[in-house]
């Protein structure tokens, strides 16, 4: 038996997945340690504090182009901007996670396991303070997304999957109302998640057959060898992509999609719809671009139909919806479709214009929830369209910003939506996808409509009886609107510097 | 030529009105409309002065500015004027303080906020001159497309009984026709070599592949033909002009529509010139029937606004066919006819909404005998269908005459057929004064106090000098016409034809 050897670690590179996942430890002690009434403040500091940390770790090691640990992450322009995206965007959803003064506690239920409508349920809905719990399973998921982007063999990814999945599934049933829609939405969640991991993971034990290897450079050279199997090949290649079109939330693999984002907690569904999608398509990306690059022209239309179906799915059923968290979620869908064609570039264009895209959707779907948790009355957050008619009279503020990314969704000029749809649909337009492209045109004039509905709604309707206030945003909420308000704005005024900054960090290592 | 930014400065300056304006708080009213209306007339200064500074018979464009954006996808500020871009800045200006001043009292009574509104239309005067004075395809696209917002909310906000409808109906019908625009904007980007700059793509342009090209004049054409608008893509305007406070109804068939027909000159035919070549015949067609087909419709309606709006469509039949016919006359016409029409029909509308004012609706069988009472609007009425049909000694009169014997040297058919519009005009606008002026005083109308109330001095303002400009350029045009004709020229010279011997006309025969 031989020596034992262990793999180079450069620890630098790893130092923010180090941080978050350290940071999580540490508060997982915290909550057995500290008292309970002190635990918010701290818990939410040192969430908060980790990801800073680790955001700048990630500044500091922007030139780091290595693989490390074995071969089993991989370090490069795409990994950094990434990283860099799911911190920022999970920075903002801790800010919506965090705010507890809009509704007394925070969003979260004191005690899940307490049987639904029972009179200890009943209690803890009226005013206990929510579970802590939140942060260090929010910061163990944003590791896990950190980890899932940087994956560069296809098991470290799935453990990375499964690392950024569990804590959601939890996260999905902690919502303080509604409590039943809540479970069921984690139990959706959890259960078509498993099955999506367990494709992923059938889809690597193929890949495995395939290639001898689960790492994406040894795959990468299989591909190219003309004497492997192509049964495994396509059949790996297929199921590893349903795993990862499902957290994509790409059809036909969106089902989980509205009953899950209408189910769970606002600043989760926040959360998910922000930094789930970047990691989604951050590991889809270097998939497709990495190992199955020789294969391009194969899985090429495969995908673009999935990309057409997508789109339209998203459109068409966003116009029929009557909830607001539904109506997001049918959009979020929708643009799974579009980026998915920004994908389908399969050209250095391709890779930059959809981070591009990620960052900007993810801003203004955060600014978005952000709105919709405090839209609320007695029971709650209202999120039936109807309740929103005539919000624009009494609250011109907040119905404003959210009319502004509303036309952002819609794609109008001088919004982050315009720009990241034109450099989305001008990679593949380049890239010989022209197809996908007036898919897309095409639905979006679909997708105007629901939006637009919606603008309708508050500004030309006369507000009823039934229209609730809007809540006067915490210090947090606030903060989170404005980030992503200005963010928004900012990326369809100026988008040339992160533009520029997607060109440069466009290039996978291998 | 001058190095002055003036394009950039009127373009931007509106925009920081709007902004002032609508931080005016609700209750100070009066105020609002000060300040918005000395705004606009700032902006027509500034237009007056570059009117003097553009040189006739310069550089095709004029007052170039260009300023880094998005290097990534080359996209740049770049802003400048050619004399077709220039007369319709100019359009703008004039309009744009006429339309605050009419709008005076318009959103008193309703609990909506005035400032609101008119920092809305100081914000659409922003988007309007943008759209004319980019030269950068991107730019124009922006503009474009964030022109709706604030018409939208104007419409939505402050109009009439279908306000929403027709707020929804003008938003969607435009934005879909953008996004086909959108397309052929990326695709023309990517055979364009990466660019955006208008100057580099007409320089390239010859080389697009045909069906390439085809295409993508196909994405501009419709996303202009919703905008113009032409038959058979009209259907929003009516609804839009119905509910729209008739002040906006101005900007929107005044200025608005235009941007459709400019986008054509601008866009269309010079990038596109083999494209517009080939699809000149199914326009032409589409530009005939848009003018028996609206002017018809406009004979047989009930509402004063509506029926304006069928006028305008028709209007826009006769802009269409001038562009199409691909000769220097008609081409002249067709720019002269935008202006002339913004300034006609922005009378008509503001004068209609006088009416409509005092009488609190616009049905025309609600009116009757009205010039009894208010005998001078009356006239100002009579005077603005009059300049609408295109009576010789008004401006629209010229124009129609140039585009229609343009296009009779080239296409005999449908200058014929087009003549008959003129037919049906007179009809419209003469049935409609007579219903709604002479004949027997209607006594319902006595019963209201404020049709006993004649134009007011401020109403005189508004209408003036839209009266006078009407007048003037009716007998010569030629101050407007010599800033027209050579940016006309080189479009024509873009698309590559040359005209069939003027002189044919010149000596009393038809040309071959």
């Amino acid at each position: 038996m031989g020596d034992l050897k262990l793999p180079d670690i450069s620890y630098g590179a790893l130092a923010p997945m180090l941080i978050l996942f350290g940071a999580a430890c540490l508060g997982i002690l915290f909550e057995a340690i500290i008292p309970k009434q002190r635990r918010h403040g701290i818990q939410l500091g040192l969430a908060l504090l980790a990801l800073v940390a680790a955001l700048v770790a990630v500044i500091l090691g922007r030139n780091n182009r290595v693989v490390t640990i074995g071969g089993a992450v991989a370090v490069d322009g795409p990994t950094v901007f990434l990283w860099g995206s799911i911190l920022l965007l999970g920075m903002v959803s801790l800010l919506l996670i965090g705010e507890r003064s809009v509704e007394q506690g925070g969003a979260f239920v004191s005690q899940a396991a307490i049987t639904v409508g029972s009179q200890k349920d009943l209690k803890q809905a009226g005013g206990q303070p929510g579970a802590t719990e939140v942060y260090p399973l929010t910061v163990f998921a944003l590791g896990g997304m950190l980890l899932f982007v940087a994956a560069n063999d296809l098991l470290t990814m799935f453990v990375a999957l499964e690392v950024f999945s569990l804590p959601l599934y939890l996260l999905c049933a902690l919502a303080r109302r509604r409590r039943l829609l809540s479970q069921e939405a984690a139990l959706k969640y959890f259960l078509l998640g498993s099955y999506a991991s367990a494709f992923f993971l059938f889809g690597v034990a193929l890949i495995y057959g395939f290639a001898g290897a689960v790492d994406l450079a040894a795959i990468h050279t299989a591909v190219a060898d003309p004497n492997r199997s192509e049964v495994l090949l396509f059949g790996g290649l297929a199921l590893v992509s349903i795993g990862l079109l499902f957290k994509s939330a790409a059809a036909p693999f969106h089902v989980w999609t509205p009953d899950v984002y209408q189910g769970a907690p606002t600043p989760i569904t926040a959360l998910m719809a922000a930094c789930t999608k970047v990691a989604a398509f951050g590991a889809l990306l270097r998939i497709l671009y990495v190992a199955f690059d020789g294969v391009r022209w194969d899985y090429q239309p495969v995908l673009g139909v999935i990309a057409v179906l997508t789109m339209l799915t998203g459109a068409i059923l966003a116009v029929t919806q009557t909830d607001m968290k539904r109506l997001l979620a049918y959009s979020s869908i929708a643009n799974a479709g579009y980026l998915l064609v920004g994908v389908l570039a399969l050209n250095k264009e391709g890779l930059s214009s959809t981070m591009f895209y990620l960052v900007a959707y993810g801003f203004s779907v955060l600014a978005a929830f952000g709105i919709v948790s405090l839209v609320r009355d007695a029971d709650g957050e209202a999120t039936h369209l109807s309740r929103w008619a005539g919000l624009g009279r009494k609250s011109p503020l907040f119905a404003g910003v959210f009319s502004f990314i509303m036309l952002a969704f819609a794609g109008i000029p001088l919004t982050s939506g315009f720009t990241s749809k034109f450099a989305v649909f001008g990679a593949a337009i380049d890239g010989g996808q022209t197809w996908l492209v007036i898919f897309g045109v095409i639905t979006s004039m679909i997708l105007a409509f629901p939006y637009l509905r919606v603008i309708v709604m508050m500004w030309l309707s006369e507000p009823g009886e039934s229209t609730p206030s809007v809540s006067i945003p915490g210090f947090l909420t606030s903060a989170a609107l404005v980030i992503g308000v200005i963010a928004t704005l900012a990326l369809g005024v100026v988008p040339a510097p992160l533009l520029d900054l997607t060109n440069d960090a466009a290039q996978f290592v291998r | 030529m001058t190095d002055f930014p003036f394009l950039s400065i009127l373009t931007l300056f509106p925009l920081v009105g709007a902004a002032v304006v609508a931080f005016i708080p609700k209750t100070r009213a009066q105020l609002a409309k000060t300040v918005a209306l000395v705004w606009s007339l700032l902006v027509l200064a500034l237009s007056v002065v570059m009117w003097i500074v553009f040189e006739a018979g310069g550089d095709r464009f004029q007052f170039r500015e260009s300023y880094q954006w998005i290097p990534t996808w080359d996209a740049r500020f770049t802003f400048a004027a050619d004399g077709i871009a220039l007369v319709m800045l100019m359009l703008i200006a004039v309009l744009v303080p006429a339309v605050i001043l009419a709008s005076w009292h318009d959103v008193d009574e309703s609990k909506r906020s005035v400032p609101t509104y008119f920092a809305l239309l100081l914000a659409l005067e922003c988007t309007m001159i943008g759209v004319f004075a980019a030269a950068d395809v991107f730019l124009f696209y922006v503009f474009f497309e964030v022109m709706l917002v604030p018409m939208y909310f104007i419409i939505g906000s402050y109009g009439g009984a279908r306000r929403q409808y027709a707020a929804v109906k003008f938003f969607l019908y435009s934005l879909v026709g953008g996004l086909f625009m959108l397309a052929a904007v990326i695709g023309l980007w990517v055979v364009g070599g990466h660019t955006f700059d208008w100057q580099k793509l007409s320089d390239v342009s010859a080389a697009f592949d045909t069906n390439t090209a085809r295409w993508l004049f196909l994405g501009f054409f419709i996303a202009f033909a919703v905008k113009a608008p032409f038959f058979p893509f009209h259907t929003w305007l009516p609804d839009a002009g119905v509910a729209a406070p008739a002040p906006a109804a101005a900007l929107l068939v005044g200025v608005l529509d235009k941007v459709g027909t400019f986008g054509i000159l601008r866009y269309c035919l010079p990038l596109f010139p083999e494209a517009s070549r080939w699809f000149a015949p199914a326009a032409l067609i589409l530009g005939v029937i848009g003018i028996i087909y609206a002017a018809l419709l406009a004979v047989g309606q009930h509402d004063l606004k509506r029926l304006v709006s069928y006028t305008s469509i028709a209007h826009f039949g006769f802009i269409g066919i001038g562009i199409f016919a691909f000769t220097t006359q008609a081409g002249t016409g067709s720019v002269l006819y935008m202006v002339n029409h913004g300034l006609a029909t922005g009378l008509l509308f503001l004068v209609v909404g006088m009416f409509v004012a005092r009488r609190g609706s616009a049905l025309i069988s609600d009116f009757g005998g009205a010039g009894k009472l208010v005998p001078v609007l009356a006239g100002v009425l009579f005077f603005a269908g009059l300049a609408s049909l295109a009576l010789p000694g008004t401006a629209p009169f010229v124009s129609e005459f140039l585009v229609l014997i343009g296009t009779f040297t080239v296409h005999k058919v449908y200058a014929v057929i087009a003549t008959v519009g003129i037919i049906l005009a007179a009809a419209y606008v003469l049935w409609m004064v007579q219903r709604t002026t002479q004949g027997t005083l209607n006594p319902a109308l006595t019963e209201v106090p404020a049709m006993h109330k004649d134009i007011t001095l401020r109403e005189k303002i508004v209408v003036a000098p839209l009266v006078l400009l009407l007048l003037i350029l009716g007998f010569y045009p030629k101050p407007v016409t010599d800033v027209i004709n050579p940016a006309v020229e080189a479009t024509m010279q873009d698309i590559g034809t040359t005209d069939p011997a003027p002189t044919a006309v010149a000596n009393g025969r038809v040309a071959p």
